[in-house]
């Protein structure tokens, strides 16, 4: 990583320091989700406070990714509330307008376990798309701010590249510079690395992490437990849609309270 | 071939490109053209969730692929004057042809649509695009690439088809063989050298396709 600190989307402060003054950066509460007669999620309640990694971990099929997708509006509840940082309280039964979503969409960014770069676009261009249409700021500002981003991931000889010509491993931390750029207050990653070769994790989780360590509030799903145990600050065992047991890591995966979440770890853990 | 017969060829390319330049190709740009817009038109609204958007959409494509093309000019330029719409050859023909482009185009559009990734949807949400954002900016550029070889095969169709024009008295390449043809009497030659000239003007576009997939390709993995 380059030694010298890039200008840095301002939202992420000291993780001490925000707790105090604004504890929850967002709140769930009831959240339900079904797809035609599947309940997904049955009734899901969430705190997460500024400068908190959450990692979410659950079988598949569990729900996890749905709470993420909901989370950023990509799926709509049916019911329940959510609140990003003190905006209007977005309540899903009725379901909300499409402007009170975009305002559910501004506050975090997501990135995708596929990437979903936009292939006709190159690296610089994925970047800035989003701060200079939708946002509306200053082209040679965003510029300027994306490239300190990419030098940032090692990637600034990759900015006039198309996402072809990058391997998994590079696509995915465009991905995570293109959700940078957009200065959300929470940062979503949907398994970022399941879509990875092995040799190619290490790089985008080691970014995830200094995001982790430099206060950024982050909702992370994922499999890999021991990234979970070294990177989260609070870990959620989701199964059958709803949320079976939250706390910190350590005590979640060394004494799991639920026999669901013990029985999920011993799975992963001694697999056959 | 003997020489009054080549001479003939000869003396009647100048009047068949004459015919095709004033004719065949600006009649059919001007109703690709219109028939693209309306072939977008058509596609969104079948892609509406809104069900009577769509199947006011569905029923278009189905009468326009339904029925033949030669009736649907016959319909505008000889049937609407009996309800007092009475339309020149030139604008008969366009709107025809156009409408006819339309409904197939759409269903090409659709599809080339449909074949963008949901991901890319998601992408553009994620970064806060509206609906008709994500389409212009994301959808529609990935869309094009896809329909360009569906499309070519519909404008050079299109090109072929405008010789029914020469029906509705439009003055094209092939009304102006048709005259020749019968005032020579040599119906075996000018014909061929009319189909020659279409040929031409296919392959030239064949080629033009070629160009236009290079250029969209350029950030495809080869």
């Amino acid at each position: 990583m380059s030694p010298a600190d890039p200008p840095r989307p301002p939202a992420p402060q000291g993780v001490a320091q925000s707790r105090a003054d604004a504890p929850a950066l967002l709140t769930v509460r009831g959240l339900q989700k079904s797809f035609g007669t599947t309940r997904v999620l049955e009734s899901i309640d969430l705190t997460v406070n500024r400068g908190t990694v959450l990692a979410l971990i659950g079988p598949s099929g569990s729900g996890k990714t749905t709470i993420l997708r909901c989370l950023n509006g990509l799926d709509l509840a049916d019911g329940g509330t959510i609140d990003v940082a003190g905006y209007a309280t977005l309540t899903f039964d009725p379901a909300p307008g499409k402007k009170q979503l975009t305002t559910l969409r501004d506050r975090s960014a997501m990135v995708f376990q596929h990437y979903n770069l936009f292939p006709h676009k190159t690296v610089l261009e994925n970047v800035i798309e989003g701060p200079v249409i939708v946002q509306k700021r200053n082209r040679a500002e965003v510029t300027a701010e994306a490239l300190a981003l990419l030098d940032r991931v090692g990637l600034t000889e990759k900015k006039d590249s198309y996402p072809f010509e990058l391997s998994g491993g590079q696509q995915q931390r465009v991905g995570i510079v293109r959700a940078l750029a957009l200065r959300p207050q929470l940062l979503l990653f949907d398994e970022p690395t399941s879509a990875l070769d092995p040799e190619l994790v290490g790089d985008v989780l080691r970014l995830i992490k200094e995001l982790a360590t430099e206060g950024w509030t982050m909702v992370i799903v994922t499999h890999e437990l021991e990234f979970a145990r070294e990177v989260a600050s609070e870990i959620a065992f989701v199964d059958g849609g709803t949320i079976v047991e939250h706390g910190a890591p350590k005590d979640l995966l060394r004494n799991p309270r639920e026999e669901r979440t013990r029985q999920f770890l011993h799975r992963l853990l001694f697999p056959f | 071939m003997n020489e009054s017969s080549w001479e003939l060829f000869v003396s009647s390319l100048g009047p068949l490109v004459l015919g095709a330049i004033t004719g065949t190709i600006p009649l059919a740009l001007s109703s690709f053209a219109i028939g693209l817009v309306l072939a977008l038109a058509l596609a969104l609204m079948r892609l509406s969730r809104q069900r009577w958007i769509s199947n006011i959409a569905r029923v278009y494509i189905s009468l326009v692929r339904g029925t033949p093309l030669l009736v649907q000019l016959y319909v505008i330029f000889y049937g609407l004057p009996s309800l007092g719409i009475v339309l020149d050859y030139w604008p008969s023909a366009i709107i025809a042809f156009s409408i006819n482009v339309g409904g197939y185009a759409a269903e090409v559009i659709r599809a080339a649509i449909l074949s963008v990734p949901k991901g890319q949807w998601e992408a553009a949400y994620m970064v806060g695009m509206s609906r008709s954002r994500t389409l212009s900016r994301i959808i529609l550029p990935q869309a094009a690439r896809v329909s360009v070889p569906p499309l070519s095969n519909t404008f050079i169709s299109l090109v072929k088809d405008t010789s029914l024009a020469s029906l509705v008295l439009v003055t094209e390449l092939f009304r102006e063989a048709e005259q020749i043809a019968a005032f020579s009497q040599e119906f075996m030659l000018i014909y061929l050298e009319a189909a020659l000239v279409y040929w031409v003007i296919c392959l030239v576009l064949s080629t033009g396709q070629g160009f236009l997939e290079k250029r969209l390709d350029r950030y495809v993995a080869r």
